[in-house]
This record gives structure tokens, C-alpha cells and sequence, in this order.
């Protein structure tokens, strides 16, 4: 305090970003980097130097076996049709959370969690539990595809409820009441109006739970098993490695990492879109926009736990868009035309 | 534009009500009820089963051994995690892209793939296998592996948690701390970091509740081996497999209940960040 007091009031204040102790320096960057480097991307390397180590031949002829190409259509299959039902229930338990009053809403809104909290094989062992030979409603369908279809839902519904969430909390209910007031039916409403808003977040979680449950193992592994008909890529990659087949696993695991950087890029692309959006609307400079934290701050009003753990978070650092504000349609001039 | 008062009403009474069976149905299906059967089927013969797998030796090495893991990776990744959103919110360069996208990997990438990686990385005719063994040092089957592979997942939590809250407090009181003199650090500890501390405190939740449950990669990478290489997860999974079911139950629901009270502290984080 005292030497500089004296100079501050001189020396007006930087107007370029403040800037920390040592963060910026080549210090600061170069422990991020090493960090990154050696925690993940050295071990990343070491694999894909792996499945190539034998020839872009047999990494070729290791990735299109029959058992290859079946554990990679029943995985793409059984995640689409498992974002498609949390896409539909995960926006109607948003819903609930944000628009609906019922006894036990906060307990309900904290359970969502749970799948995140829980350690898989935890959630695969309570699963064939309930689904399984002991199942005490009599129903077993352990040991079938079915099973990786609930255990995916299981894993993957946080992803879709926290991503909608924020955005429906940060929806003006104007536009449905003007929609309503000049006629419109419920269907028509969620239509035209809610569904639009939602869509960017939606499919931001839906890219999220999909990557998710490309790769998810350890709910799928005592619940699904790897029987020939539901052996998934995760646990035949489990599988090549216990036979001592690190080039056939390496080459496998390369595919499953393309698809998830596959899975990222969307979700990049997505946010950019709906960043962009939100600007060509004029919403973020016209004072519309709550510059909301996943939605912490916007949901003070209402719901204060609305934020996505473990989330992308919309931020775009490229552009310093604010926060993880979600990205706004207004479309009150469509809706009242 | 005659339309009656009443109808709308009633139509939007009915979906409420069937969208509330079948959100609130979905998850006491999917959810719930297999939670409550966990904690039935643990204790319906008794505490004493479970507790006597839990505390079996293997039951609190394996414990041990989480907590252990637990107490490495978390504090690493809570630095690396602060020093990262404030090079990404604070220092904007070009390329801070790169770092982002790096640090979203472990999101992204099978368990099963992250724990190849490290197995071949660390592994005999791995890029490490000459140094390392020259130097005596185990890495694979034993516990640095298994605190590496729960250091790689963990990275992502503090940084995605860290970064937003950053960027919405701004730099003006960081900037008024510098007009008034104070240096870096003293800016940094009384007005940065109290500003982002529940943020903060979010991501290390997350990031302690991914290590506690980690399975995939660790049971790749440490051979899984009953009271020396065996954390919880890995516990519950070879009881499980040798019909040691009071084991695998015992030790599950040890983890449910760690799992139940991350889910306090999120939620109790959450209303603090929002206060």
C-alpha cells in the first residue's frame, strides 16, 4: 500500500485487462501447458502412436472386424435412441422444475444429480438389482440390450434437464401469455414459442449425453454384460485389453475418441450458433440478456439450482460472450403478427 | 378471438398433471426406486454383514486408498484448476483455444480409452517403461496409476465451474484494488478469489465426487488387486463378481451415501452462489 498509493492516482488505471500475479507470464502458461500435456495429452499420444504402431493396414483390419463393427452399431443405435427418450423426458422434468409447483420440487431438482454423484458401477450393480434375476417386480431384462438402453438413460439424464433448465427459467413468459391470449392451444405454444428457445440448449445436452454415452462403461458392465449380442465398444475395448490385444484396443479407442472430439466440435458449433444468435437478436446489448452463470444469477427469481454440473458451460472465450447466458430468442413480433 | 375462459384452463390443468406423471413417473422409475431398493436390500438381513465387509481389511484398504487418491488429485486440480481460468478469462490469447479444448477432453473420452492410454503410456514397451524402470519406479498396478488416472478425469471440474464466475465478476474491483496499490497477490487473495470461491468450491465437489466413483479408468490401469491396487468402486465391482454380495452392497452403498452428500453440498453450494 505504500509506495504505490502514492504513484496510482498518477498513473491512470490500465485499460486492458487486469492482470494476476504470474498467470500470464510464460510461467503461468507454461504450467497450464505442461499439466495438460502430461496429464492428458502425452497418454493420448502414447495410444495413437499404439494403433498405428502395426501399420495403417492393421489398424484398419482391427477396427472393421465383425466384433468391431457390431459393438460400434449397437453403441450408436442404443445412444441415439437413448438422447431421443431423454430429450423428451429430460425437457418435461425441466419443465416440472421450473414452471410446475409440487410438494418436494427442491428434493427432486437435487436427485436429478444423482447419476453424476453415483459412482457407475454402483448404478449398474442397483440396476440389475432392480432389473435383474432378483428383481423384486418380477420384470428381468439384465443381460440384454435393453439394459444398455436404461443403464445409458440412467448416466445421461442430468446432461439434457440441466441444459434446458437455465434456458426455461430465463424465458419470458410473456410470449406464451400474448401467444395463449390471441388463441393459440398448448401444443401450439410449446411449437412455436417454448421449443425454439429450448432448442440450443437441447441439443447442446443432447450432444453432451451422447457423447456420454458413447464411451459410458461402468453402468453398462455388470447390468448389460458382454454377452455376444451386448458387447458395446467401451467393454470390447475392456476386453481386447485383457487379452493382451493393446494394438486392437488402441486402434478401437482411437474410433471411440473421434466420435467424442466429433461430439465436442458440435457442441462447440452449437453454442456459437446460439451466441451469435443472441447478438444478431440485439439481445445482448439491448439489456434483455441476464448475464446468468449457468444460471445462477437468473435463477435467483425462481429456482436457484439450475446449473449444469460438470457442464461446458456456454462460455466462448474467443469472443467473451457473457457467461453461460443462454442464448434468447425474442420473437414477440412473429408471435403478435 | 371468442375464446371461452374456461377451456384453456381445463386442457392446461390435464397436461399439467399428465406431464407431471409422466416427468415425476420417469424418475421414480429410473432413479429412485432402484436407490431405495440399494439401501433395502443392503440392510434387510442386518447391519452386520455389510459392515463386517467394509471393514474386512481388504473393505479399508480399498477405502483408504480412495481417500488417498482423493486427497492427491483433488488439491492438484483445484490450483491447476484457478491458475487455468484465470489464464482463459484473464489473459486472452490466441492460443487459449487449444487449452480449452483440451481441458474439455476428459469429458468427452471413454473411461475404458482413458485408462488404455495411461496403460500404454506407463506400461512394458511404453514411452515411460525404460526411465521408469531404470529408476525402480512402479507406476502401472500400483497407486500412481491409479492417482494419474484419477487426476486425468478430474481435470475438467474446476475449470468449467471457475471460468463463468470469473467472467461475470468482471474486473472492476480487481482494477480498484490496483488504484489503491494493492499488488498482485493481495488482490488476488482478498478480492479475486473470495469473489469466486463458490464457484470454485462447486467444481472441487465435482471433481472429489468423479475420483470417489472413478471405475473405468482405474480398473484398467491397476490391475484390481484386493487390498493393494483395489479402490471402493473397484471393491464393489470383485465381490459383486464372486457372489460376495454383502461385500459389493456394503461398500455400494458406502459410496451411495458419499454420493448423496455431494449432492447436499451442490445443492448447498448452489443457493450460496446464487445468494
Amino acid at each position: 500500500m505504500e509506495a504505490h498509493a502514492a504513484q496510482s492516482p498518477v498513473a491512470p488505471p490500465r485499460a486492458r485487462h487486469f492482470r494476476l500475479p504470474g498467470v500470464g507470464t510464460g510461467l503461468g502458461r507454461g504450467y497450464v501447458v505442461l499439466w495438460l500435456s502430461l496429464i492428458v495429452l502425452l497418454p493420448l499420444a502414447a495410444m495413437t502412436d499404439k494403433s498405428l504402431s502395426e501399420g495403417v493396414g492393421q489398424f484398419w483390419d482391427q477396427v472393421t472386424t465383425a466384433a468391431s463393427l457390431d459393438s460400434l452399431k449397437l453403441i450408436l443405435v442404443c445412444s441415439l435412441i437413448v438422447v431421443a427418450i431423454n430429450a423428451v423426458f429430460g425437457t418435461i422434468v425441466a419443465w416440472l422444475l421450473v414452471r410446475d409447483n409440487f410438494p418436494g420440487k427442491s428434493i427432486v431438482n437435487a436427485i436429478i444429480d444423482l447419476p453424476f454423484a453415483l459412482p457407475t458401477i454402483v448404478a449398474s450393480l442397483i440396476l440389475i438389482q432392480l432389473w435383474g434375476k432378483n428383481s423384486p417386480v418380477g420384470i428381468d431384462f439384465a443381460l440384454t440390450r435393453l439394459a444398455i438402453v436404461v443403464a445409458l438413460c440412467f448416466v445421461t439424464l442430468p446432461f439434457v434437464v440441466r441444459a434446458v433448465q437455465p434456458l426455461l427459467i430465463e424465458m419470458d413468459k410473456d410470449m406464451e401469455e400474448a401467444a395463449t391470449s390471441l388463441g393459440a392451444g398448448g401444443a401450439t405454444v410449446f411449437r412455436r414459442i417454448i421449443f425454439p428457445n429450448l432448442l440450443p440448449g437441447l441439443a447442446a445436452g443432447v450432444a453432451l449425453a451422447f457423447a456420454r454415452a458413447l464411451g459410458e462403461y461402468g453402468s453398462v458392465l455388470l447390468f448389460a454384460g458382454g454377452k455376444s449380442d451386448t458387447t458395446v465398444t467401451s467393454i470390447l475395448i475392456g476386453q481386447k485389453i485383457e487379452q493382451g490385444n493393446e494394438v486392437g484396443a488402441a486402434a478401437l479407442s482411437i474410433v471411440l475418441l473421434l466420435m467424442a472430439l466429433a461430439c465436442l466440435a458440435i457442441i462447440t458449433l452449437i453454442q456459437r450458433w446460439g451466441s451469435r444468435h443472441e447478438r444478431a437478436q440485439g439481445a445482448g446489448a439491448g439489456g434483455f440478456t441476464i448475464p446468468a452463470s449457468g444460471g445462477g444469477l437468473a435463477g435467483a427469481a425462481e429456482d436457484p439450482a439450475a446449473r449444469p454440473p460438470g457442464s461446458f458451460g456456454g462460455e466462448d472465450l474467443d469472443t467473451g460472450a457473457p457467461g453461460t447466458a443462454p442464448p434468447r430468442r425474442h420473437e414477440d413480433d412473429d408471435q403478435r403478427e | 378471438m371468442t375464446i371461452s375462459v374456461n377451456s384453456p384452463a381445463n386442457t392446461s390443468r390435464t397436461s399439467r398433471w399428465s406431464l407431471r406423471v409422466l416427468g415425476l413417473g420417469y424418475l421414480a422409475v429410473l432413479l429412485v426406486a432402484p436407490l431405495i431398493l440399494l439401501f433395502y436390500k443392503t440392510f434387510e438381513d442386518g447391519l452386520a454383514a455389510p459392515w463386517e465387509a467394509i471393514t474386512s481389511a481388504d473393505g479399508l484398504h480399498a477405502l483408504k486408498l480412495t481417500l488417498i487418491t482423493v486427497a492427491i488429485a483433488v488439491p492438484l486440480n483445484t490450483i491447476f484448476g484457478v491458475v487455468c481460468s484465470l489464464l482463459l478469462v484473464r489473459h486472452k490469447s490466441k492460443g487459449n483455444w487449444l487449452i480449452d479444448a483440451a481441458i474439455n477432453l476428459p469429458f468427452a473420452i471413454s473411461p475404458v480409452v482413458i485408462g488404455l492410454s495411461l496403460f500404454l503410456l506407463y506400461g512394458k514397451q511404453g514411452w515411460f517403461e525404460p526411465g521408469l524402470s531404470e529408476a525402480g519406479i512402479k507406476v502401472l498396478f500400483s497407486t500412481p496409476a491409479i492417482v494419474l488416472a484419477c487426476i486425468f478425469v478430474s481435470v475438467p471440474f474446476v475449470v468449467r465451474e471457475t471460468v463463468p464466475v470469473l467472467q461475470e465478476i468482471g474486473t472492476e474491483q480487481e482494477q480498484a484494488a490496483e488504484t489503491l496499490g494493492a499488488n498482485g497477490w493481495q488482490t488476488f487473495w482478498r478480492g479475486t478469489l473470495p469473489a469466486i470461491r463458490w464457484g470454485v468450491a462447486y467444481g472441487v465437489v465435482l471433481c472429489t465426487a468423479r475420483v470417489l466413483g472413478e471405475f473405468g479408468v482405474v480398473s484398467v490401469v491397476s490391475g484390481n488387486i484386493s487390498g493393494e491396487t483395489q479402490t471402493l468402486p473397484l471393491f464393489v465391482e470383485k465381490n459383486y463378481e464372486n457372489f460376495n454380495l454383502p461385500g459389493a452392497f456394503g461398500a455400494a452403498v458406502l459410496l451411495a451415501l458419499l454420493a448423496l452428500v455431494v449432492l447436499m453440498a451442490m445443492n448447498l453450494l448452489k443457493r450460496k452462489e446464487a445468494a
